[in-house]
């Protein structure tokens, strides 16, 4: 009983927070209410035990790309108001869209519940070891039989942090840096000599 | 009760809403890549519901990759437009033509 109640308020909630991300006039609030939607989702995602992946959607989105998504619209001087111009405009078109969608959608459900094409089950060699946490079967799983896939997915996030890196780094001629390398090649008689002017002459610096 | 459908139900409405976001908001490049999260969003609530239906943990392993792109995705393009707003002092999508497409 408890189960269903929860579900159905963490799914009202979730598709509630969706719409308003769409929905916001600000992308602040956009990101807000991502942030609430992930929230929502993780929340689904641990009512059927899969607690290792909820806890990395809250890590890694609320802790990493809702707060990216933060900067970038904070960093970024942007009239909002001109960029919401057509949104009156294309409401039928994306409305129309979105039904013919989920009209996709329900059709290829109901084709399913009808009978639905036999494509093979699952066969067992992956299934959840007995009295182990969903974390321990997850893990036994990610660095057996997927560990290149895993290895792979680390290569992914590392190319994209370096593109992120290289794209964003910018040299800027006026700033003048300190170059340490001139710094200790620098010797006292390159700095200082004695001059002895004629009176009247000065001295050339 | 609740069963594997009324997973399959948020999900589905969830990714709908998601292409909806990138058509409403035609104009806004923040708010399409939040709804290109929102899609992907849909998508491992998808794998997740489904790996414990059919209790088979791979698609959690696969709802991880998916995590795994869609952070790089979104880390590369949220790098794009700053660049692109540094360059052209603008992000409506509208005037994004530099490649005459």
């Amino acid at each position: 009983m408890i189960q269903t109640i929860t579900f159905y308020l963490f799914a009202a909630l979730l598709i509630l927070s969706a719409v308003f991300v769409i929905m916001a006039r600000n992308p602040v609030h956009s990101v807000l209410w991502l942030i609430v939607c992930f929230f929502n989702a993780a929340a689904l995602m641990i009512l059927i035990g899969a607690e290792f992946i909820a806890m990395l959607l809250v890590i890694v989105y609320v802790g990493a790309v809702a707060v990216l998504f933060l900067f970038v619209v904070m960093m970024l001087d942007i009239d909002f108001a001109e960029l919401r111009a057509g949104f009156v405009k294309n409401f039928p078109f994306g409305i129309i869209l979105a039904i013919v969608l989920l009209a996709e959608l329900v059709l290829g459900f109901g084709a399913y519940r009808a009978g639905g094409l036999d494509i093979g089950m699952a066969d067992g060699t992956a299934a959840p070891i007995i009295g182990e946490s969903n974390i321990e079967s997850l893990g036994a799983l990610l660095y057996g039989r997927y560990l290149f896939l895993f290895e792979a997915a680390g290569v992914v996030l590392l190319v994209a942090m370096v593109g992120a890196i290289v794209l964003t780094l910018r040299q800027r001629s006026e700033v003048r840096g300190q170059n340490i390398a001139h710094q200790i090649a620098r010797r006292p008689e390159d700095a200082t000599y004695n001059a002895s002017p004629e009176t009247g002459k000065g001295v050339r610096l | 009760m609740i069963g594997i459908e009324h997973y399959i139900v948020i999900s589905s409405i969830l990714f709908v809403l998601g292409v909806l976001g990138i058509f409403l908001n035609r104009k806004n490049i923040i708010v399409i890549l939040m709804s290109i999260e929102l899609i992907l969003l849909a998508v491992n609530i998808n794998l997740v519901a489904f790996s414990v239906f059919l209790n088979d943990m791979v698609g959690q392993v696969f709802a991880m990759f998916v995590l795994t792109v869609a952070a790089g995705e979104a880390a590369i393009g949220l790098a794009i437009l700053v660049i692109y707003f540094r360059s052209r002092g603008t992000i409506a999508v509208d005037d994004v033509n530099r490649m005459k497409g």
